[in-house]
């Protein structure tokens, strides 16, 4: 079978899990009567939501609920806007991502929820009398789309369960908060992620030295599922000899960022600026996540910068980084920030000079 | 077709849970606690006197205003407008009132149609089997600050001309966000936070009556993270007893797990690696922080708390990350060190800034103020 590593171990039961097992059986006990609270599940990227999600729904309905087919669901809006979103879906379960269709989300979640909460089960001995809807990405919904799950959450209880899941709880509305039981799923240690990558090389057979797995462990920054595409992607590499100092790839649009970092710090001027926004341009084109272009850019300016500039920069970009997520024009605030970062630098670097 | 039909039953495995349980018990169990002890009669609301008197008044045969209730979630609006439909309807009660909220289209089309439609049909001042009762309708409006001013706006003529057949009743949590000409038609009532104690005496009496063993301190401690939201202290307590499974006693990890509380050991660890005074050394801590998936909206509350109180900062070192934090009570103790920008990681965070970087910028703030 040619899955990728991350997906070919993934355990598919409480029992198989390799971390947080206290919380795994917890979850277990949980469904034990057939019958539990909403759910919010969050935590960091490449924890185990998913993972943990899906070995609930196993428990609840067993294997069935891997049976799974896709499906794209039509909707309208008020404003007659055809609409169209994917759908992942098993005979006891179904999987969507609203925030897939932008400032839409609200008519998606009105009207699957609606949808799935008004169909009865009509043999409930038989099986469980509700369904269950995972949203992903919950942390993007618009403010409307949250509200409107809230009423919708306690009036349909009986028929149809949900389960949200989020990396932070921070913007998720305080009323849909309290209406969720919170499982916190954090992401696991160095020596988990070391340990895991370890005994899944060798459950295929291959003899990954310690030491790698330690690197690649701190690289991954504790992601499990990038620790595993990395690995795996060492072990391609390397034509099936693995050293401990051998090298880890890295990720072509991380080098990019350190390269504009580079830059910025190199020269400040307009034309340099112009360099920058290319290089900027680029990644967003590519697909890049812009929060996740601006994370890796300050980090990188706040290691490469060594004037005693990190408060004003970090104060700097909390403002812009909120500005971008305000807007919706992401190269606009990318390059304020960058201009602000080069005057800065200029006048540290300024005064400096006067100073000989 | 074959594996759709074989697929839409259980596996053997799980058929004997079925059966052993009949259909009605199965239906009763699902109900979750807060629905079970929603207050049944306007009498069981706790603590929101006014609203409760007029309310009752209105069932002994007075009229009933437009009425507007706003406060925060947990405590006991909607809960209150429909126990009292329930007991000034009977059980024709919902024939007699259109509940709409934000789950519903609610745009200025759905206002004109159906708002209009239903406020002009006539009420008759008896029930089918004769008893009297008011002869009007309601419409409860619930979440209505996420309604659109223009949908606010075509309520206003329709609330005044149908008042002979219909009452309005609005729920939200921000007065604010209503339009004037709106709340000016309807007696506001301000729901309060509950009382610490008031929670405390209804969750000891739900775990009588479920049977649940728990500690006073860690219901105290519940008590205390509900912070004056009924809901959430009966969900926390039912998610609690949930993980427990029954018969086993609650304990004070769990709860704190359950309501997701970040333990003080992460706070005394922030302070300690500011005042070192390196950012590099925040930044790494912050990093570690975000692995832990502790909500960084929780974090600042109850750094907020820590920082009123502690002793470790003198006041002007508080002023300069109060102000950071966006705290407005620090600020206005000590306004006169209120610097020039009004920034505040707070609302940065619960707008959709990255939780990481509004941290560190925290931290960097922290660190100028130890050096100040």
């Amino acid at each position: 079978m040619s899955l990728l590593w991350c997906d070919k171990y993934r355990p598919k039961d409480f029992s198989k899990l390799d971390y947080h097992k206290d919380q795994g059986m917890a979850l277990k006990s949980l469904t034990k009567d057939g019958d539990f609270p909403h759910l919010l599940v969050y935590g960091p990227m490449g924890a185990g939501k998913k993972t943990r999600i899906m070995c609930l729904l196993r428990e609840l309905y067993g294997p069935g609920v891997e049976r799974l087919r896709s499906e794209v669901m039509n909707f309208t809006t008020p404003s007659n806007k055809k609409l169209e979103i994917s759908t992942v879906s098993s005979n006891y379960h179904l999987e969507v991502n609203p925030s897939d269709v932008g400032i839409y989300d609200r008519v998606v979640i009105m009207n699957i929820i609606k949808n799935v909460a008004q169909t009865q089960q009509l043999d409930v001995n038989g099986q469980k009398a509700f369904k269950i809807i995972v949203l992903t990405d919950v942390d993007s919904l618009t403010k409307d789309a949250q509200h409107a799950l809230r009423r919708t959450m306690e009036k349909y209880i009986a028929t149809c369960r949900l389960i949200l899941c989020a990396t932070s709880t921070s913007r998720v509305i305080p009323a849909v908060r309290s209406r969720c039981l919170c499982i916190r799923v954090p992401a696991p240690t160095t020596e988990e992620v070391v340990k895991i990558i370890v005994e899944t090389a060798s459950s295929e057979d291959v003899d990954f030295p310690k030491k790698l797995a330690e690197r690649i462990a701190v690289m991954s920054e504790r992601n499990l599922r990038r620790a595993l595409l990395m690995s795996e992607a060492c072990k391609v590499e390397s034509d099936g000899k693995l050293t401990p100092d051998q090298n880890i790839a890295e990720a072509d649009w991380l080098v990019m960022i350190r390269e504009t970092a580079r830059l910025i710090l190199a020269e400040q001027s307009i034309a340099q600026l112009k360099k920058v926004r290319e290089n900027l341009f680029e990644l967003i084109c590519r697909g890049i996540p812009s929060e996740i272009i601006f994370k890796y850019l300050l980090d990188q300016l706040l290691e490469q910068c060594q004037l005693g500039l990190a408060a004003e920069i970090l104060e700097n970009a909390a403002i812009y980084e909120h500005q971008m997520i305000r807007g919706n024009k992401e190269i606009f605030h990318f390059e304020a920030f960058v201009a602000k970062c080069m005057y800065l630098y200029q006048n540290v670097l300024e005064e400096m000079k006067c100073d000989f | 077709m074959q594996s759709f039909l074989k697929s839409g039953k259980l596996g053997p495995a799980n058929v004997d849970k079925g059966p052993s349980t009949s259909k009605t018990p199965k239906k009763s169990k699902i109900v979750p606690w807060v629905e079970k002890y929603r207050p049944q009669t306007v009498n069981d609301v706790v603590e929101q006197n006014e609203v409760v008197s007029v309310l009752e008044q209105c069932i002994a045969g007075a009229d009933l205003p437009n009425l507007l209730f706003y406060g925060p979630p947990g405590t006991g609006k909607t809960s209150t407008i429909l126990a009292a439909a329930k007991q000034l309807f009977g059980n024709i009660y919902r024939e007699r009132i259109l509940e709409l909220n934000a789950s519903d289209e609610r745009g200025i089309q759905i206002i004109r149609d159906k708002v209009k439609s239903f406020s002009q049909l006539t009420a008759s001042g008896t029930r089918p089997d004769g008893k009297p009762c008011p002869p009007f309708k309601i419409v409860i409006l619930d979440e209505a600050d996420s309604m659109t001013h223009a949908a606010q706006a075509a309520l206003r003529r329709t609330m005044e001309k149908e008042t002979k057949t219909t009452r309005f009743c609005l729920i939200c949590n921000y007065v604010s966000r209503i339009i004037e000409p709106l709340t000016s038609r309807c007696s506001k009532f301000r729901f309060k936070s509950l009382n610490e104690s008031m929670i405390n005496e209804r969750l000891r009496l739900i775990c009588k009556e479920e049977g649940i063993l728990c500690e006073e301190d860690t219901l105290k401690t519940l008590v205390e993270a509900s912070g004056g939201d009924m809901r959430r202290a009966i969900t926390c307590l039912q998610s609690c007893s949930k993980l427990h499974g029954t018969g086993v006693p609650i304990n004070i990890e769990t709860v704190l797990e359950v309501t997701g509380i970040v333990p003080q050991k992460w706070l005394t660890d922030f302070i300690e690696v500011c005042k070192k005074g390196n950012n590099m050394n925040a930044v790494e801590f912050v990093k570690k922080f975000g692995c832990e998936a502790y909500s960084a909206s929780q974090f600042l509350e109850q750094f907020n708390d820590f920082l009123v109180t502690t002793n470790t900062f003198n006041d002007k070192q508080k002023a300069i990350i109060g102000e950071k934090l966006g705290v407005s009570i620090l600020s206005a103790i000590i306004s006169r060190y209120l610097k020039q920008f009004f920034q505040s990681v707070n609302y940065f965070v619960q707008d959709g800034g990255s939780e990481y970087i509004q941290l560190c910028s925290l931290a960097a703030s922290v660190i100028i103020a130890c050096n100040s």
